[in-house]
């Protein structure tokens, strides 16, 4: 089909908004990795490859960064899968749009006030004390990775569920009696077909959880105390505590660069996985 | 032991001991008896919504019986569940897999077995199926790249590449075209009679069931009405409603005056009286129908002549082959009559409004029960 100009006007919109927050802030961004700091802080400019040499000296945050944030959209997938399951395939009708709602619910309150309600459940006062009162023992667990995993889930969790609720959805309930008609038993007509007919809902809740992970400051900020930090955190302090602007910008790119790469190399394997079918997205 | 086996094979392939199924209030099927013989083409036939497709849903293990029981071989199968039935079913709307291709499609059901065939051997299979289907070389396509017929037949390859005991379709060509329907139902009698599985079909056409089956089971609401070959409900049908949906006929209502074995005499509403053949006994003072084939009936050209009915010609549509009158009698009503070319064109073409005579041989009408 030939498309006529008009069409191409509703693209204006987009590229407007594209080109003034997100290009051109990267273009500031990678000049600034190049400047070096001043006196006070802030920028100078200036041409040097200082900032990226000195990435190393944050190879903690993305370390962290780079093991949570899988490892949390992981976590994620193995919650949300059965969840979604259930709602879209178990749960009565009348029911589904009531704990759909209850699914978003969290989303109602801030995730500020919410992560506060983790730093006291994690907190000594909170399930450690229960548990010592249980004579399990008083595991230490704010601050900690696992704090901050607890967290990401928690936040985390709906975009994981609905695109697979989707996909789960719109699944053709006949295709599984047509599995049992072929003999596989329950389980084998989940693995042949459910599985693989909701793996697209699977590929775009990752996609969605994980970058906005690698992004992620606030919760490693409360549930990590300082010790379990983000890039984002190192973001954050580089730019608003110690006003080294020139090297964050150099941390931000770096972070920029390791995504593009780790999200090409997700793309490609999906793309590989699906092997032409038409009804994977690229998500 | 030897007799109990020769009882086996004797045994019907699947049958209905008063088996009925009711979603709450809703009765889909009510105590439903049938003894389906192995190797034979038999089809449900009726209505939307009379519950064909629960009663081959029952057949496949998708709905256990509320009453009654479902006999698979000999055995009750109420509750053994669909993936353990030897039992395939091609759906109304294909159910294929969209995430295989072609060829893992039809490989599904045998990829199922345990233990698993080696794959050369299914690959074979998958071969053959294709090649009977006559789909050679489609194995690699996606389902989406195939025809609304290729991926009838497709479907259709899924189910036999199992060699099921029971082949059920669900009206499997409601979504082709005329011609290609034709076609598919002529290769569904050939595949049938090569492969000696029994077909079990689901459909609302009559022509389809008419012209593939071996016997026919008429249901309404959920109710058989009656069972028999095509030519049997054809001829000899139970009441009016198989008549009426065997073939085209025309009703007239009235009352039984007279019996005599077999034939029965009918006071029409208006009066008039028509003799006729009786395949099932009424008595005296029933109220009845008589149902007459327009292609029963002959037309000649003027008035009354002896023993016929004097008609007008209201109304006259080519078909084709044949051409369908609606005359009007006065003591009949209106009526049709379907005149071969043949005899048209040897005796020439009425016009409406021209007078003539309809006749018919005695013992083509049917008296039968009014509903
Ligand atoms: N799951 C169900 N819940 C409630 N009622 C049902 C259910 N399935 C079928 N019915 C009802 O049972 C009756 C028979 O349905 P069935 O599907 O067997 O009809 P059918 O003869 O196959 O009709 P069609 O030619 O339209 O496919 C209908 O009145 C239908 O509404
Ligand atoms: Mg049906």
């Amino acid at each position: 089909m030939r498309q006529g100009p008009s069409a191409w006007l509703l693209l204006v919109p987009a590229g407007a908004w594209l080109l003034g927050m997100l290009v051109l802030p990267l273009v500031v961004v990678v000049v600034f990795s190049f400047g070096e700091r001043g006196a006070a802080g802030g920028y100078v400019p200036a041409f040097t490859f200082a900032n990226y040499l000195n990435l190393g000296a944050r190879w903690a945050a993305f370390r962290n960064t780079l093991t949570l944030a899988p490892l949390g959209t992981l976590a994620c997938l193995i919650i949300a899968y059965p969840l979604a399951y259930f709602l879209a395939l178990r749960a009565p009708a009348r029911w589904r749009t009531l704990l759909l709602i209850l699914v978003i619910v969290p989303f109602w309150t801030s995730i500020l006030i919410r992560t506060y309600a983790w730093i006291f459940l994690l907190g000594g006062q909170g399930i450690p004390a229960l548990l010592e009162a249980l004579g399990l023992g008083a595991p230490r667990l704010i601050n900690t990775p696992f704090a901050v995993l607890v967290g990401i889930v928690y936040g985390y969790l709906p975009l994981m569920v609905f695109p697979i609720y989707v996909s789960l959805e719109r699944l053709d309930r006949r295709l599984l009696e047509a599995s049992a008609d072929l003999g596989s038993p329950p389980w084998r007509a989940f693995l042949q077909v459910t599985l693989p007919l909701s793996l697209p809902g699977v590929a775009t809740g990752c996609m969605l959880v994980f970058i906005l992970l690698m992004g992620e400051f606030l919760i490693p900020a409360m549930l990590g105390g300082g010790k379990v930090f983000f890039v984002g955190n190192a973001l954050v302090d580089l730019f608003l505590q110690s006003r080294n602007w020139p090297f964050g910008a150099a941390v931000a790119a770096a972070l920029v660069l390791v995504m593009l790469v780790t999200v090409t190399l997700y793309m490609r394997l999906v793309r590989r996985w699906a092997g032409g079918r038409d009804d994977v997205s690229l998500m | 032991m030897d007799e109990d086996r020769t009882t086996r094979a004797a045994a019907p392939i699947a049958e209905f001991r008063e088996a009925g199924k009711r979603y709450g209030s809703v009765v889909a099927a009510e105590a439903l008896s049938l003894a389906i013989a192995r190797g034979e083409f038999l089809s449900f036939l009726g209505p939307s919504g009379c519950g064909k497709t629960t009663a081959l849903r029952m057949l496949a293990g998708f709905e256990a019986p509320t009453s009654g029981q479902v006999l698979l071989d000999g055995r009750v199968v109420n509750d053994v569940p669909a993936y353990r039935r030897p039992v395939n079913m091609v759906f109304q709307h294909y159910a294929l897999f969209p995430h295989l291709t072609v060829a893992d499609n039809i490989a599904y059901g045998l990829r199922q077995r345990r233990p698993r065939p080696p794959a050369a051997e299914i690959a074979r299979a998958v071969d053959a199926a294709l090649e009977l289907v006559r789909l050679p070389g489609f194995g690699r396509r996606r389902i989406w790249e195939m025809s609304g017929g290729q991926q009838q037949r497709v479907a259709l390859a899924r189910a036999i590449v199992n060699r099921p005991k029971l082949l059920l379709l669900d009206e499997p060509l409601a979504a082709l075209d005329r011609k290609l329907r034709r076609d598919m139902q002529i290769e569904l009698q050939g595949l049938q009679r090569q492969l000696g599985i029994t077909f079990v079909l689901v459909t609302h056409d009559q022509e389809e069931a008419l012209s593939m089956s071996d016997r026919i089971c008429i249901l309404r609401a959920g109710r058989i009405v009656q069972v028999g070959g095509p030519r049997d409900l054809y001829d000899r049908p139970a009441n009016r409603y198989v008549a009426d949906f065997i073939g085209k006929s025309n009703f007239f209502e009235g009352r039984v005056a007279a019996t005599d074995g077999d034939r029965a005499t009918l006071t029409l509403a208006g009066g008039r009286s028509l003799d006729g053949r009786m395949p099932v006994p009424l008595q005296p003072g029933a109220a009845a129908t008589a149902s007459l084939r327009p292609e029963q009936i002959v037309l000649t050209r003027g008035p009354a002549a002896a023993g016929g009915v004097p008609v007008r010609v209201a109304n006259r549509i080519f078909l084709g082959e044949h051409t369908e009158y609606l005359v009007e009698s006065a003591g009949l009503g209106g009526f049709l009559v379907l005149v071969p070319r043949q005899a048209e064109a040897d005796a020439g073409a009425l016009e409406p409004g021209d007078l003539a005579t309809a006749h018919w041989p005695p013992g083509a009408a049917l008296i039968l029960k009014a509903d």
